[in-house]
């Protein structure tokens, strides 16, 4: 096991930013947004002061910083930048264009509320409604877990079976703004982890002229999908290799693509993801005193989604209770559909109760994590399981709206 | 190592007749008179489709399987050395 | 220094023929000679444009020097982290934009205009068919009064964009306007930016037979006339200093209105109007010639 780093408490965009400087990453494209912004301004820092070599570009927009860690990528390096809400939903574009080049670019997300009204505070709707661009995603309880997975992730995202881009997903201000004790590995540690990237697959170089994305007519187009869907499926496992290479390293393991918390003797699990799972572990205490056999699935990777894993750990339990920071209008959490989706044609499929809840950095503590569980086994218990989703912490009056009989989904 | 995962890319390489042969699309074919024609190359230089190069006698030699037959090499020629003729059914 | 066509001669260039442009297209005569001046030590970053399509399907290509597709919008910043990478690298390395004018003047402005004021060290070209070609002939900022297309049936009622000048006023160090008419020029101007360094712009003039609906052997003549007429001046701004590279040969605008239907059924009032326009254009042209500096 390695040397035992530096222990220091800073934010969760301290603890991205280093974890960018950890990596060697050679160009940072950057724009700033809250509450991403802090990262990028310690890159400044950083490089500029001599601690971190690399090149800074102070680009116009976020469609710009994202285009700019393609053309870095595309021409060999490894490239990183962060953003958050707004800033996200501008890059969706060239976001597909990044994965669809197969580029293992690196990306610090903090989730904000999208707009409008404007909303800086947390909510998971940026990142999930880009869960079909082809990025990697994962979604974090801790800014320990903030670095370590930024060096994790690199490592499953430049593996020849992969190279696709990733986004590590942190709750605004929850994490990005709130110091806690974080320790930073040595940087030989990290080299040894996370050795210099070198594109297996294709680049920009003069040494060898080829034309990369050209008009693909249909004869061609859909293997290439194919190849990223089998990539990302792929990348499955390998977080969970790279996970325990980490753990041998460094001695830290955060989980997989999820993290099982009291889920062996558990008659109901919860599932949900980020900060709002640390608060779930609270929960999950308190309403074992209370006598209730509750256990918690945090959703790590929701790109690759961990179907197989979801269903084992799910399959033939009393009831699960989901709990989504996003809204898929008129659909749900963006979670609960896809825990859905891997429990579907499968046997023992135990009822689910999916909550939206802690939009716009509604505050969502372990109490409401169990007033919401204890609903849900209510529900389940006494076949008042009615709707794919529920919405919860509404204002009353609202609430009496949308629990009234007229409204139906 | 990897499990051998096809990476399937667009990545494309450079060809001569990329988009096929594409002196099917000609009407008119440009021809040299090679009394006429001072090898100023002009014709080589404004051929839109590069199809002219030097041919073994030292004059303009057009590349009939690429050649899309446009004509802006008989219209450049200043000695009108370069013949557009109609294509045989 | 000046090139020749014997030196012209000498590089193979990056195009290779059999590809899917149109006959008489004016973007891969534009292509053809400047990749001969830029070399084979170039990466090209196209954005959406006919220029997408001119490379012909995959798995073949008909450029034969790296080029990487992005999208419409990001071609200036794709380039500027290419050239940072290698930068990173330590390689010398012609980074290359090579775009329409929709990409450029249009939805590419503003990741053009960031590029330019980072100055970075990248060969930003747009060459200009004035109008949305690719898509069948829609307006864009840089189609000219008057010009018809399918947007703009009637004829399009403002003024383009001027793109070198806005370039310009981003004090980079070379900006230079260019045709396919006058290759030998468009050759030249390549030559020197290629010997600079920083943000480098080169606005081309290139014909494009079937949207300006002129006939396909007068690429050239139609890109000459654009320029003997005024109606496209050719110069560039060196480090702020412009320098008026072609003159004109005088000729009346009609005959460049003529060669092309875009502009059939102008009344002899408009064409006097865009005379005028074309000549007040020119005479500030001139003014500028004389300033120390234009920026």
């Amino acid at each position: 096991m390695a040397v035992e780093g530096t222990w220091e408490i800073i934010t969760g965009n301290h603890a991205a930013a280093i974890a960018a400087k950890l990596a060697r990453v050679k160009v940072v494209p950057a724009y700033p947004i809250t509450p991403q912004t802090t990262i990028v301004e310690y890159i400044a820092s950083f490089i500029e002061s001599g601690h971190m070599d690399a090149e800074y570009i102070r680009v116009e927009s976020e469609h710009s910083a994202m285009a700019a860690a393609i053309g870095a990528s595309a021409a060999g390096v490894r490239a990183f930048t962060a953003t958050a809400s707004q800033g996200l939903l501008l890059m969706s574009e060239v976001l597909h264009w990044a994965a669809g080049s197969r580029l293992p670019i690196g990306m610090a997300v903090v989730n904000r509320a999208v707009g409008p009204p404007w909303n800086i505070h947390v909510d998971h709707q940026d990142t999930m409604s880009q869960r079909d661009t082809g990025w990697l995603q994962v979604y974090i309880s801790s800014n320990q877990e903030v670095l370590d997975t930024i060096l994790m992730m690199y490592k499953v995202a430049e593996h020849p079976d992969v190279l696709l881009p990733f986004m590590v997903c942190l709750d605004g201000f929850v994490l990005s703004h709130t110091y806690m004790p974080v320790n930073i590995p040595r940087q030989e540690e990290v080299d040894e982890f996370l050795p210099e990237y070198s594109p297996p697959h294709w680049k920009l170089d003069p040494e060898n002229p080829i034309t990369f994305g050209n008009l693909a007519l249909p004869d061609e187009y859909q293997e290439m999908r194919w190849s990223m869907d089998l990539s990302m499926r792929r990348a499955l496992d390998l977080i969970e290799d790279v996970a325990e290479e980490f753990f041998q390293k460094f001695g830290r393991y955060h989980g997989g693509a999820t993290w099982k918390y009291k889920v062996e003797d558990a008659d109901y699990i919860i599932v949900t993801a980020g900060t709002m799972a640390s608060e779930a572990e609270v929960a999950v205490d308190e309403l074992r005193e209370e006598g209730m056999k509750v256990g918690l699935l945090k959703v790590r990777a929701f790109r690759p989604f961990p179907h197989r894993d979801v269903a084992e750990v799910l399959q033939d339990r009393k009831g699960v209770v989901i709990i989504d920071r996003s809204i898929a209008f008129s659909s749900g959490g963006p979670i609960g559909i896809e825990v859905r989706s891997s429990l579907y044609n499968r046997s023992g499929s135990p009822p689910i109760a999916n909550y939206v809840t802690g939009l716009g950095g509604r505050d969502i503590t372990y109490e409401d994590i169990a007033r919401m569980t204890k609903d849900g086994i209510g529900r389940i218990t006494s076949d008042r399981l009615r709707r794919p989703y529920y919405w919860y912490k509404l204002k009353p009056e609202y609430e009496k709206i949308e629990l009234s009989e007229e409204v139906r989904l | 190592m990897g499990l051998g995962v096809p990476i399937i890319i667009p990545v494309s390489k450079p060809s001569k007749g990329a988009a096929g042969k594409t002196g099917l699309w000609r009407v008119e074919r440009p021809v040299v008179d090679e009394d006429k024609c001072i090898k100023c190359w002009l014709c080589w230089l404004y051929c839109p489709e590069d199809v002219i190069t030097e041919g073994p006698n030292g004059f303009p030699q057009i590349d009939y399987t690429f050649c899309k037959g446009c004509g802006v090499c008989a219209d450049v020629c200043p000695t009108k050395a370069i013949q557009m003729i109609k294509e045989e059914e | 220094m000046t090139l020749t066509i014997h030196d012209l001669r000498k590089e193979p260039g990056s195009y290779l023929p059999g590809s899917a442009a149109c006959p008489g297209c004016g973007a891969t005569l534009a292509f053809r000679i400047a990749s001969r001046v830029l070399g084979p030590n170039t990466v090209y970053v196209v954005p959406a444009s006919c220029f997408s399509v001119i490379q012909s399907p995959f798995p073949k290509s008909a450029i034969s020097a790296p080029l990487y597709n992005i999208a419409f919008p990001a071609a200036a910043a794709t380039a500027s982290g290419v050239y940072r990478a290698y930068k990173m690298l330590g390689r010398d390395v012609n980074v290359v934009v090579w775009a329409g004018d929709g990409g450029t003047v249009d939805i590419g402005i503003q990741a053009l205009s960031g590029a330019a004021e980072r100055g970075e060290d990248i060969i930003y070209v747009c060459y200009d068919n004035e109008a949305y070609m690719n898509t069948g002939i829609q307006r864009s900022g840089a189609t000219p009064l008057m010009a018809w297309t399918k947007t703009t049936p009637t004829g399009k009622r403002e003024m383009p964009k001027d793109m070198p000048m806005i370039v310009a006023a981003h004090r980079v160090p070379y900006v230079a306007t260019a045709s396919v008419g006058y290759p030998f020029d468009l050759a030249n101007k390549f030559e020197k930016a290629k010997k600079m360094k920083g943000f480098r712009y080169i606005h081309i003039f290139s014909t494009c037979p079937p949207g300006w609906n002129s006939p396909v052997s007068k690429t050239a003549e139609v890109a000459k006339l654009a320029v003997d007429t005024y109606f496209w001046p050719l110069y560039e701004i060196e480090n702020g200093k412009l320098r008026i590279t072609v003159k004109p040969r005088k000729r009346p605008l009609k005959e460049f209105l003529e060669l092309q239907d875009r502009f059939r059924g102008l009344s002899d009032e408009q064409i006097e109007e865009l005379e005028k326009i074309v000549m007040e254009k020119w005479n500030f042209l001139l003014h500028l010639e004389k300033s120390e500096r234009v920026f």
